[in-house]
């Protein structure tokens, strides 16, 4: 028990008369990297949404590191250890690399120590010829790296990652890969996805989702093997639109 | 090495000019400047809060009236002026709290803070008898409160020294230069950063675990005391205070100045209320007949011409001429 980092319990989140997450029972130990994929609906964003506190759940609890964060604000949660990279980059457009990166190192390690942890982390996602620029004039890609830089800076126990390959070449989404593998050393992974070879090459243990509940989980093999999952999902969209 | 530069001249240039304007010129500019750190305290809480907030004309009477009333009841103008300070920074933080932690939109907060400076518009003006007193000061309805005491020198067991013009713009002159040079550290600062970034994406500060409701409120208690102190030393400057200072008119003037100045510049602030000010006052003696008609004109113009305001363009400008890169943006701006 000792080693779950996460653990939700009859999540529910309802809009209007929708459920998006339905009594989602969900736990995650400690250094595990955990792919959530689902077709469109299954509830994987409000998931995300509401374990970073940007939406209150209806019903149901949802605890990290043994501490009930069902009712924190987004600051406490993210302060408690839980990193998020949205799916379209959420940076600083105005303002430099360096400072996105630095934001996210004084919040984490306080203003002595900030100014090191962002030359570091610039190194790390190769960024450091372009620290000055403004992330507005960043391509796509960079400014990807930005935010992945963000969350390490951060240095979170849970890092929730939104489709980080969205929008990436084959060669950056492979450079991505061996990222999140490093990231898993250091932290618990959260990674929605819907690029299959991606979930394949990172070799996660897999959730799937589907009208707010877990539907099936295990390897990705196990997943390929099972038939529910196939009809409702993989056998009729290999590679779902995002 | 430029900053320091323009800030030494900006510093020679108050010091000159009681010696090459006349004593009504000097007179004028102490309101002007007056008038600046008002627009210097809408500057923080819109350029750098990015909060638009229609209620600094509110926490400039306040302060007025606060200086009034503790000025003529305790004779101290040192007194008067920091309950000046206070009051408005207190009303501020009171508005803050509940708008803030209460999660009001922008546009909300636009509305409220224009609301609370018409209904002290409203409730001031109701107060015309003269049981409405604190005191001995009459608030005095929409006449005004009278004999507010001039900004006086006080030290401890001497008599108190009332400042005559001269000595009232070095006292104004100086303590717009301090609240400049102050608002400007508080803006680089690493909490200046952080409210940038706020004002950029807030929902993407939260989740890097910064709180932006108490740094939301800090800045528009910072930003209310700044208007009180703007407040106070136009009552010690007029000796005269009348609830038309909360009225619409006044509401969008301060933005109106920052607008022309440049938002989000600081020193923007002090050239759109002194460029807006001059202008007034050179329409309003040179026989033009509709005054406001042309001073709307050639705001509208203005406008038009330097979107982001009149000391970016300037900015701009001289690096064109001088062929230099702009700075990186490395602070929020």
């Amino acid at each position: 028990m000792n080693d779950v980092v996460l653990q939700t319990r009859g999540l529910v989140k309802e809009f209007g008369g929708l459920r998006a997450v339905n009594s989602l029972d969900f736990t995650l130990r400690r250094g595990e990297l955990r792919c959530v994929i689902g077709p469109n609906g299954a509830g994987k964003s409000t998931l995300f949404k509401l374990l970073t506190g940007q939406l209150k759940p209806t019903a149901g609890t949802i605890h990290f590191k043994g501490l009930d964060v069902t009712r924190l604000l987004p600051h406490e949660i993210a302060r408690a250890g839980i990193g998020i990279k949205f799916q379209v980059p959420r940076v600083y457009d105005s303002l430099s690399v360096a400072e996105n990166l630095w934001l996210s190192a004084r919040s984490s390690h306080g203003t002595a120590g900030a100014g090191a942890i962002v030359d570091r982390v610039l190194a790390e996602v190769g960024l450091v010829e372009r620290r000055a620029s403004p992330v507005g004039h960043l391509s796509h890609g960079d400014r990807q790296w930005v935010e992945i830089g963000m969350v390490l800076t951060a240095d979170p126990d849970l890092v929730l990652l939104d489709e980080p390959t969205a929008g990436m070449t084959h060669a950056e989404a492979r450079r991505t890969a061996d990222l999140v593998r490093e990231i898993n050393r250091r932290a618990t992974l959260i990674v929605v996805e819907h690029d299959m070879d991606f979930v394949r090459n990172i070799a996660g243990y897999v959730t799937v989702l589907h009208r707010g509940a877990v539907l099936a989980e295990g390897t990705m093999d196990e997943i390929r093997a099972n038939d529910v999952v196939r009809d409702i999902y993989l056998g009729k969209r290999p590679r779902a639109r995002s | 090495m430029t900053a320091w530069a323009l800030w030494a001249v900006a510093v020679v240039v108050v010091a000159a000019l009681p010696a090459v304007l006349s004593l009504f010129q000097i007179v004028q500019l102490t309101v002007f400047m007056i008038y600046s750190l008002l627009a210097l305290s809408l500057d923080l809480i819109w350029g750098f809060g990015g909060i638009l907030s229609f209620g600094q004309a509110a926490f400039f009477g306040v302060g007025g009236y606060f200086y009034g009333i503790v000025g003529i009841n305790s004779g101290s103008t040192t007194l008067a002026l920091t309950a000046g300070v206070a009051g408005a920074a207190g009303l501020a933080a009171l508005l803050g709290y509940f708008t803030f932690y209460g999660r009001v939109g922008a546009m909300y907060f636009a509305v409220i803070t224009l609301t609370v400076t018409l209904i002290l518009h409203q409730v001031m003006g109701t107060t015309a008898d003269p049981r409405y007193a604190v005191g001995q000061a009459r608030l005095g309805g929409y006449n005004g409160m009278t004999n507010i005491p001039s900004l006086a020198l006080e030290a401890p067991g001497r008599a108190p020294l009332t400042l005559d013009p001269v000595q009232l713009f070095y006292v104004v002159g100086g303590l717009l230069l301090l609240v400049l040079a102050l608002t400007r550290a508080l803006v680089r600062s690493s909490f200046g950063r952080v409210l940038g970034a706020i004002r950029e994406d807030e929902l993407r500060t939260e989740l890097l675990g910064y709180d932006p409701r108490w740094r939301k409120l800090v800045t528009f208690a910072i930003s209310g005391g700044i208007a009180g102190l703007a407040g106070g030393l136009f009552a010690g400057w007029g000796n005269f205070m009348n609830p038309q200072v909360f009225s619409m008119f006044q509401s969008a003037l301060v933005v109106i100045w920052v607008m022309v100045g440049g938002r989000g510049t600081l020193y923007g602030a002090v050239v759109g209320t002194l460029v807006v000010q001059s202008l007034t006052n050179y329409l309003g003696t040179a026989s033009v007949t509709y005054t406001t008609v042309a001073l709307g004109a050639v705001l509208v113009v203005i406008v038009l011409l330097f979107p982001r305001g009149l000391v970016p363009a300037i900015g701009g400008a001289v690096r064109r001429v001088s062929g230099r890169r702009p700075p990186a943006p490395e602070f929020a701006r």
